[in-house]
């Protein structure tokens, strides 16, 4: 297959839970390798967005999705194997989900689902996962002791250093910083910057600054439907396509 | 205004705390108090003329014979062991079997009615197990394997394993369900299958209420009483296959405490029975507890 710059192409996504429609139409296109912001107010739809990309859509009840969403040119709604879609996708969720397991098997969880059994192989894959999430220092002398033993700001890390686990091309942050500290958000932004180069990266955030500092692109949803997106200049600009973006980044709704 | 409902609130505050309290504290008085009697009424000949060797030692249970009483309960021991050890090798996997479907497979409607079903299966009264047990089941165990006779291990062991398997399912529901979603869609993000998810997260993550699921079926088990005094034949005896019938620690003090002479020997051995059953509940207990608090402190 011919690579594309295109790694995230979605046509005309509609998304219903049950009778209610939350995403109405959107068409955007996700670059490779680029840092994608998306910024919007709550349920304006921005984690069905990512739930559709990885396809645990599939899991919510009463979810009917429309449309096309094709993954490094691959319609996702016509592969047969949705675990190796998921492998490609690094998903961190807005509150950092330990699982009840100890660090080493947090982040050895999906190497071993995707069947690596060899335990040196897994050692260095934690090792390096959780190096590059900026938290081998600090757990490297505990790895056997239960991950939701860690801080807050700690365990979002190990859910980064989780969702690099699988090696993914694509990595999905969904308001990593709600429930963290500034001084861990200034980490988590650095490891960001490091990985950016290697992944392509969709930043959904609370923090329209937090999306000014990291992203190439963003884009604006609202209310369910793709408000503007252009480059982070434009849509920080005093003249964005839309009204409506400008008053969202300054503040005037939200 | 406002100041009159702050002070009734407060009231009602206070009130409140003191019932709570009142139910915390009777509820252990009543355990206490049903400890004391049960060991009082055994006491005397506990402390007197009881051999435990004879009592856990031997098979000999003749405790109304005129020339040579004996008060070996062994095989009654046996009994139980053997009935609740099958009991929880059917109910145990069959009861979490059946509470991760209805939890992870089921949608809305058929989990409904599998609940109803299940609470249903509850309320049927241990006598009426005990009629399937000896009406339907004993010709079914006959016919089967041409056994002379269907009241046996096997016939108890699935009558209780059936009684057991509503609270086994419901409380192992519970647990499933009190573990969050976040971990589910986590696990599946990982690129986990559902049968993976449910193996290596949702049964670790609710290990807790699964243990509880199943000391709480073994309680029943160990203590279920008409039903397998009906079903399992009722002769003293250790039992060498599912095929042998038994009787049990608990069918033993239904059928002979009416006919004992109150205060007898014979009467306060029965209450001895009864002590033997509190420990084995109390060490059943402890031991949950403690499992579930090396679990927690690790
Ligand atoms: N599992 C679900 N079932 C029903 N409605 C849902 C579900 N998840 C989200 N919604 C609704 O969909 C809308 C969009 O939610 P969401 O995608 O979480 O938005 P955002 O992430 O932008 O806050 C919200 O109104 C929310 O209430
Ligand atoms: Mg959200």
């Amino acid at each position: 297959m011919v690579k594309t710059d295109v790694m995230i192409e979605i046509k005309d996504l509609h998304v219903r839970y049950g009778r209610r429609e939350v995403l109405r139409g959107v068409t955007l296109d996700v670059y490779r390798n680029e840092v994608l912001g998306i910024i919007g107010p709550s349920q304006s739809g921005k984690t069905t967005l990512l739930k559709v990309i990885n396809r645990t859509i599939d899991s919510v009840p009463g979810a009917v999705v429309s449309g096309t969403v094709k993954v490094d040119g691959e319609d996702i709604r016509q592969i047969k194997d949705v675990y190796a879609l998921r492998r490609k996708i690094g998903m961190v969720a807005p509150l950092p989900v330990g699982l009840p397991m100890t660090i080493f098997d947090n982040v050895a969880f999906a190497p071993r689902m995707a069947g690596i059994r060899d335990r040196r192989q897994l050692e260095k894959r934690v090792e390096s996962c959780l190096r590059q999430a900026a938290l081998w220092d600090e757990v490297k002398d505990r790895l056997d002791t239960l991950g939701t033993k860690l801080s807050g700001g700690q365990q979002q890390r190990l859910t980064i250093a989780r969702a690099l686990s699988h090696d993914p091309e694509i990595l999905c942050l969904d308001e990593f910083s709600i429930a963290i500290d500034p001084v861990t958000t200034m980490r988590i932004e650095d490891v960001l910057k490091e990985l950016r180069s290697r992944m392509t990266i969709i930043l959904v955030t609370n923090l329209v600054q937090q999306a000014r500092r990291l992203a190439d692109r963003i884009a604006f949803l609202f209310n369910g439907q793709l408000e503007e997106i252009g480059s982070t200049e434009v849509i920080f600009s005093d003249s964005p396509r839309s009204r409506k973006t400008y008053e969202y980044v300054n503040g005037v709704f939200g | 205004m406002h100041k009159q409902r702050r002070r009734w609130e407060v009231i009602a505050e206070a009130a409140m705390e003191v019932l709570i309290r009142l139910c915390g504290v009777s509820a252990i008085l009543f355990i206490l108090s049903i400890f004391f009697f049960v060991f009082r009424e055994g006491a005397g000949f506990l402390f007197g003329g009881f051999d435990p060797r004879e009592f856990f030692g031997s098979i000999e249970w003749y405790p109304t014979s005129k020339t040579n009483v004996r008060y070996g309960a062994l095989a009654l021991i046996a009994g139980t062991a053997s009935v609740s050890l099958l009991a929880m090798s059917i109910a145990v996997p069959f009861g979490i079997g059946a509470a991760i479907f209805i939890s992870e497979f089921c949608g809305g409607r058929l989990r409904e009615i599998l609940k109803i079903i299940i609470e249903l299966l509850a309320a049927i009264p241990s006598v009426v197990w005990g009629f399937i047990g000896l009406t339907v089941m004993n010709p079914i165990i006959m016919r089967l394997f041409d056994a002379p006779i269907g009241l046996n291990v096997l016939n108890g062991g699935i009558i209780v394993a059936l009684m057991s398997s509503p609270i086994i399912v419901s409380i192992s529901e519970d647990a499933l369900k009190a573990v969050p979603d976040t971990y589910r869609e986590a696990a599946l993000a990982l690129g986990a299958t559902k049968w993976q998810l449910i193996y290596r997260v949702l049964l670790p993550a609710a290990k807790n209420g699964l243990l509880a699921a199943g000391l709480l079926g073994v309680g029943r088990a160990v203590g279920e009483t008409m039903a397998v005094l009906m079903a399992t034949g009722h002769s003293i005896n250790i039992p060498h296959s599912v095929m042998d019938s038994v009787r049990t620690l608990t069918a033993t003090i239904a059928a002979e405490l009416g006919e004992a002479p109150v205060h007898s020997e014979h009467y306060q051995v029965l209450f001895i029975i009864g002590i033997l059953l509190f420990s084995i509940t109390f060490v059943i207990n402890l031991t949950a507890d403690l499992v579930v608090r090396g679990i927690r402190g690790r």
